[in-house]
């Protein structure tokens, strides 16, 4: 048994014979033509032909990964209509009486070495597109049929390196995994292999043509693959595997439906999100909009007090790519455990109880108008709801919502364009909130419980402290009757409430919530389709055995 | 011929996406556009690639220069564009 590391893209596990999958090797001859006009004409076909493919490689993208996925080869499409690079191998042709791929590689690899050159990481890497889609035309100018490539019986697939086409071509019924020898973990292929759930391990130096047609598990749990694994390790991690692949097939069976009990009640399972790198998984898990999106991560990943400019830039490529999803971005929550250098927080005794979330907001005020109008700027691109933390008062939504009414003046002034549909709520997730649900309920479109810090300020508990953890109960009566309190008192003003904590995600509570009538439910991606097949299991007509809180 | 200048605020820059949009735009007008780099390099904005040449990063202020019979309306459509997208 061999085993060798790198690194995984996602935790999963693939059983099979390995097959070596070399790029096609393109041996073009030099010779000259006399009649430049048919090869003209020939590489005219191939550059139709490969936009026609690289359309079908941005539709499989799309549904196989999401839309952002998808935008490189929408990309590889307007290059092969870029008037320079054409001009560039049809003078190849016309000047030097070159045959079509000749010129193809060349005038395509002259391309790919201006981009080479550049300083930028970003267009440095663009490099390797312009290669990827010129090796597309070369290969349909040579009739390369690069489908036998993977052989016929499914397979670990161990190469060099993928191309994106590559890994989007490729026949996922013949796919068990991969392994390369080089890329990153935020080159498109492992963005590709991520969202298609393919276990993958890249930067695999020990990878060996030794391996073809040998008996292999690619472990992504453990980073490894094992090349003729004993008896043992076949058995565990066989069983392992069958796991996953249950679960999964549960849950692709889920996917487009409702998330509707037995008896037919509805209510909306939506996702918690940390940045524009988790959009993906909202499509892939199927969420029906995004409950939480934490503000908090344009803060944290700048050195310095985020500009309106790139907040703006932020928050529209979110709304933009989920539109037309809801998407409810609260704003900043920084403070108590998340301090950030250059917003000069005083320490403090307590900071759960002291200076953070809106406190800091309505205190600082320029600070808090960025936020607000780069919000409702990218509103336009969207669907937007704005939520705001940590409320205890009425005088504070008041407050909040009088600011975010006065950007909106301004910028309606600028002549800048501002939805009129935007969902205005609260956090719900302190015990004053709660009790006064019914006064704050009339200033807002909704509610939603933050149930980790609800139960912290309500059973004094230190969520932070390990001691604490025999006193604390997440399931203690007194949090779930705020629950009941603040839905109850949401509903009697029209205001749509939902779980946005932990909570949200404990399927052992999902019926208490169904029957206390709650709207909508928010948890991390990976929970919205079991969560979802919870619900559909759930029949509120039936007598509870154990009473509701 | 009408110009004006505008900065980047895209963290990437004129990176592929908006590079292909900003083409599609520029294409639905008849006059001819150009944009300069920070360093003064220029590229027909009709061409994506040479314009994914300059490096366009951002916070990095570009000129862009419309002539032609449609170039008031162009200028102003470029513009708005850039704002929206860049």
């Amino acid at each position: 048994m061999q085993v060798a590391t790198g690194s995984s893209i996602l935790n999963g596990i693939a059983i099979g014979k390995i097959r070596i999958y070399k790029a096609p090797k393109f041996e073009i001859k030099e010779a000259l033509v006399d009649d430049p006009a048919p090869e003209l004409e020939r590489f005219e076909q191939a550059r139709v032909k490969v936009q026609d493919q690289q359309q079908v490689l941005y539709d499989k993208a799309v549904k196989a990964a999401g839309e952002e996925s998808a935008a490189i080869f929408q990309f590889h499409m307007d290059m092969l209509d870029d008037d320079d690079l054409l001009d560039a191998v049809k003078t190849i042709i016309t000047d030097q009486h070159h045959t079509a791929e000749y010129a193809a590689q060349h005038g395509f690899e002259n391309t790919a070495q201006m981009f080479k050159d550049m300083d930028d990481p970003y267009f440095q890497a663009r490099s390797a597109d312009v290669l990827d889609v010129g090796n597309s035309v070369i290969s349909v100018l040579l009739g390369l049929d690069t489908d036998s490539l993977q052989g016929s019986e499914p397979s670990i697939l161990v190469a060099e390196d993928l191309a994106p086409s590559e890994t989007v071509r490729l026949d996922k019924s013949l796919l068990l995994g991969m392994i390369t020898r080089e890329g990153s973990s935020t080159s498109h292929t492992a963005i590709l292999a991520r969202s298609m759930n393919l276990p993958t391990l890249i930067q695999c130096k020990d990878i060996s043509d030794d391996w073809d047609g040998k008996f292999a598990i690619l472990d992504g749990y453990n980073s490894c693959v094992y090349i003729e694994p004993t008896q043992d390790l076949i058995d565990s991690l066989t069983k392992k595997r069958n796991e996953d692949l249950r679960q999964e097939a549960l849950l692709q069976e889920l996917k487009g439906k409702t998330n509707t009990t037995i008896d037919g009640k509805t209510i909306k399972v939506y996702a918690n999100i940390g940045g524009p790198q988790d959009v993906g998984a909202v499509q892939v898990n199927d969420a029906e909009g995004v409950g939480l999106f934490r503000s908090e991560f344009v803060y944290l990943n700048s050195t310095e007090d985020p500009s309106e400019e790139v907040q703006f830039q932020a928050y529209k490529r979110v709304l933009e790519t989920l539109a037309p999803k809801l998407v409810i971005i609260r704003t900043c929550d920084i403070g108590a455990d998340k301090t950030i250098d250059y917003m000069n927080l005083a320490k403090e005794e307590n900071p759960a109880l002291g200076f953070r979330a809106i406190r800091i907001s309505l205190s600082r005020k320029d600070f808090f108008k960025r936020q607000l109008r780069a919000l409702l700027r990218a509103s336009a691109y969207g669907n937007l709801g704005i939520m705001f933390p940590m409320i205890i008062s009425l005088r504070e939504v008041r407050e909040c919502k009088e600011i975010l009414e006065e950007c909106r003046k301004e910028l309606e002034a600028e002549g800048k364009n501002v939805s009129d549909k935007i969902q205005i709520g609260i956090m719900v997730e302190t015990p004053a909130a709660a009790i006064c649900a019914d006064a704050l309920a009339e200033e807002v479109d909704f509610f939603s419980l933050g149930t980790n810090d609800l139960t912290q300020y309500t059973l004094a508990i230190d969520r932070q402290n390990a001691k604490l953890e025999p006193f604390s109960d997440t399931h203690h009566p007194a949090v779930l009757k705020e629950i009941q309190m603040t839905i109850e008192a949401g509903h009697r003003h029209g205001c749509w409430v939902g779980i946005c904590g932990e909570l949200g995600a404990d399927t052992t509570l999902t019926e208490t919530f169904l029957r206390m009538g709650v709207d909508e439910l928010s948890v991390n991606p990976r929970s919205v389709l079991p969560l979802r097949k919870v619900i559909r299991s759930i029949d509120l007509s039936r007598n509870p055995e154990e009473g509701n809180a | 011929m009408k110009e004006f200048k505008y900065t980047i605020t895209d963290p990437v820059g004129i990176h592929a996406r908006p590079a292909g949009l900003l083409v599609k735009e520029v294409k639905k007008h008849a006059s001819a556009i150009k944009i300069a780099n920070k360093d003064g390099k220029s590229a027909d904005a009709k061409k994506l690639l040479a314009l994914m040449g300059l490096g366009i990063r951002q916070g990095d202020e570009i000129t862009v220069t419309v002539e032609g019979d449609d170039e008031a309306e162009a200028a102003a459509a470029i513009e708005a564009f850039l704002k929206a997208n860049l």
